[in-house]
């Protein structure tokens, strides 16, 4: 498992030494930052490498599972479930994972096919509903999951096609239907940032998305270009790199394999 | 205690056209796919399905055996979608009730406790009230907060499978989950279990852990020995999902002629057939591997 930095077959470095890829993972691992003692739901392979890289340097007290029913008592690298080894710390069937949810003691980034300004994401099809000229993968957990703990979306392809002025199938639910809710049960409702191969996303005080900041070598153009809604880029600062330390246990421990390098080219 | 097996060639006698029909595993995990592949063999058409959909669904959706599906998704696993949900979903030519997950679980739950609804937060605010006209919201009596109202589901016939079961159906899991297979059963008027191997009841106890016993012989009226019945799913620890298959599955099934020819080689005989022509796909497969 040893695999020295210098290995790396895929991936064009920035000029700073880390991947476009790399970047995109220490945004992500920032967003689990300060969630707690919760379980990390992390869908898509950025996504997942963030939250092990969490749990191994700034968040210890994160749940990672294993992609199957147990929770790790050690981040294990991409792909291994516990069949692979490794100590087991919590068993956790599926039909915990909604009391678990319901319970608040989750935090979920999840992907989208579809999203608008304030946040509402479509995974279930594109088109008319009853005969959709797509079918994808159906809302799956998205409405209980926006409704009941913070959520964060991945977009591993920045686009005017995902970044829409509306979506066609409300899935995850967004901040301009939770305000206008009339009643307490949407409280839990928070979303937290959107993630891209471009850009950290967040959300303005209206609910909108604004850009926080542009990964190094992308710009303001660039991002407005790639969203098919207006889109605030004043504040944009710049997405931090990776450190030395994160580097070596992305590259070495968590993804030797360069699985990150297939999801975000260039 | 009685005994309640059967032959895995009695159950199409028992399920009805125009019946809502239960499937218990998940995804392509512990799917009672003998049983499936027995119904494709029947002339029942015209079902209600319930299920955390897999392979099932794409199945019966190519047999034209579906009418209705309610479902919280239908997926392989390690492929997203079922291609032929898919196709049937573009083509329009099933009733659908899409459900989030939770919501999936709260309406089985609903349905085994015999409640018209149970309350959930998911779903509010989202789309699958608009997909979904019949759902209606509740007030709460103690909080200012509404719920979703998941109406119960009742089905007239559940399908499971699990690894091991004694004669009188009380069934064990020996995997990692025991997904939902229970709630099947309690929300079914009538449940088929089929399983990897009958044994006697001493060696449930002897297999596995008190908790592994997963559902008591109350809720199964029929059980079936169907060794490998989960095939193409996966059914741990027995066996894991077959992927080279499941890969061959989806693959046919993306073009008409190419999924001809994997219902002529597989589909079109008896169990024992069906099993034979996968060892063939295997042996054929390691010659071109090697």
């Amino acid at each position: 498992m040893n695999v020295s930095i210098d290995d790396r077959t895929t991936g064009e470095p920035t000029g700073t030494g880390a991947t476009r890829a790399e970047v995109c993972i220490t945004a992500c691992s920032d967003a689990w930052r300060d969630s707690g003692e919760v379980l990390a739901h992390a869908v898509g392979i950025v996504p997942m490498i963030s939250a092990r890289l969490a749990r191994l340097t700034h968040s210890p007290e994160l749940v990672v599972n294993d992609g199957e029913c147990f929770f790790m008592a050690e981040a294990p690298p991409l792909g291994e479930t516990a069949a692979a080894g490794g100590v087991v710390e919590s068993w956790v069937p599926f039909r915990l994972i909604f009391d678990i949810l319901n319970s608040g003691k989750r935090h979920s980034m999840m992907g989208a096919s579809q999203i608008d300004r304030y946040g509402n994401q479509n995974i279930s099809s594109i088109g008319d509903r009853r005969t959709p000229t797509r079918q994808l993968i159906g809302v799956r957990g998205a409405p209980g999951n926006t409704v009941n703990h913070r959520t964060d979306y991945w977009i591993a392809h920045h686009s005017t096609r995902i970044f829409t002025e509306s979506v066609d199938v409300v899935c995850g639910v967004g901040n301009d239907r939770a305000r206008r809710h009339p009643t307490q049960s949407l409280r839990f409702h928070d979303l937290g940032v959107v993630i891209t191969d471009l850009a950290v996303l967040g959300y303005d005080p209206e609910g909108h998305l604004a850009v926080r900041s542009l990964h190094p070598g992308v710009t303001a153009a660039d991002v407005r270009d790639a969203t098919g809604f207006e889109i605030d880029t004043s504040g944009a600062g710049t997405t931090r790199l990776p450190d030395a330390r994160e580097l070596e246990l992305i590259r070495t421990v968590l993804d030797p394999t360069g699985m990150r390098e297939r999801e975000v080219r260039g | 205690m009685s005994d309640k097996t059967m032959p895995l060639t009695e159950l199409p006698r028992h399920i009805e056209s125009g019946m809502t029909l239960g499937i218990g595993g998940w995804g392509s995990r512990r799917k009672p796919m003998a049983a499936v592949r027995e119904l494709l063999r029947s002339d029942v058409t015209d079902l209600t399905v319930v299920t955390l959909g897999g392979p099932d669904v794409g199945l019966l959706c190519a047999a034209g055996k579906v009418r209705k599906l309610v479902y919280g998704f239908v997926s392989l696993d390690s492929i997203p979608l079922d291609p032929h949900f898919r196709a049937a979903r573009e083509s329009g030519s099933i009733d659908t009730s899409e459900y989030d997950e939770g919501m999936f679980v709260t309406a089985l739950r609903a349905g085994a406790n015999r409640l018209s609804f149970l309350p959930t937060r998911a779903g509010l605010e989202s789309d699958v009230m608009a997909m979904n006209p019949e759902l209606k919201t509740v007030t709460s009596p103690y909080t200012d907060e509404d719920y979703v109202a998941v109406p119960g589901v009742r089905m007239d016939v559940a399908l499971i499978h699990l690894n091991r079961s004694d004669a009188a159906g009380n069934g064990q899991y020996l995997g990692p989950d025991p997904y939902f297979d229970d709630l099947f059963a309690m929300a079914s008027d009538t449940t088929f279990l089929s399983t990897e191997k009958v044994v006697p009841t001493p060696e449930l106890g002897a297999g596995g852990p008190p908790q592994s016993l997963l559902l008591s012989r109350m809720f199964v009226d029929g059980v079936i020995e169907a060794p490998h019945g989960a095939h193409f799913t996966g059914c741990e620890p027995d066996y894991g999902r077959d992927e080279a298959f499941q890969q061959h599955y989806a693959t046919a099934a993306k073009d008409p002629e190419s999924w001809q020819r994997f219902t002529r080689t597989f589909l079109t005989g008896d169990e024992a057939s069906y099993l034979a022509a996968v060892a063939d796909f295997h042996s054929s497969h390691k010659e071109q591997a090697s």
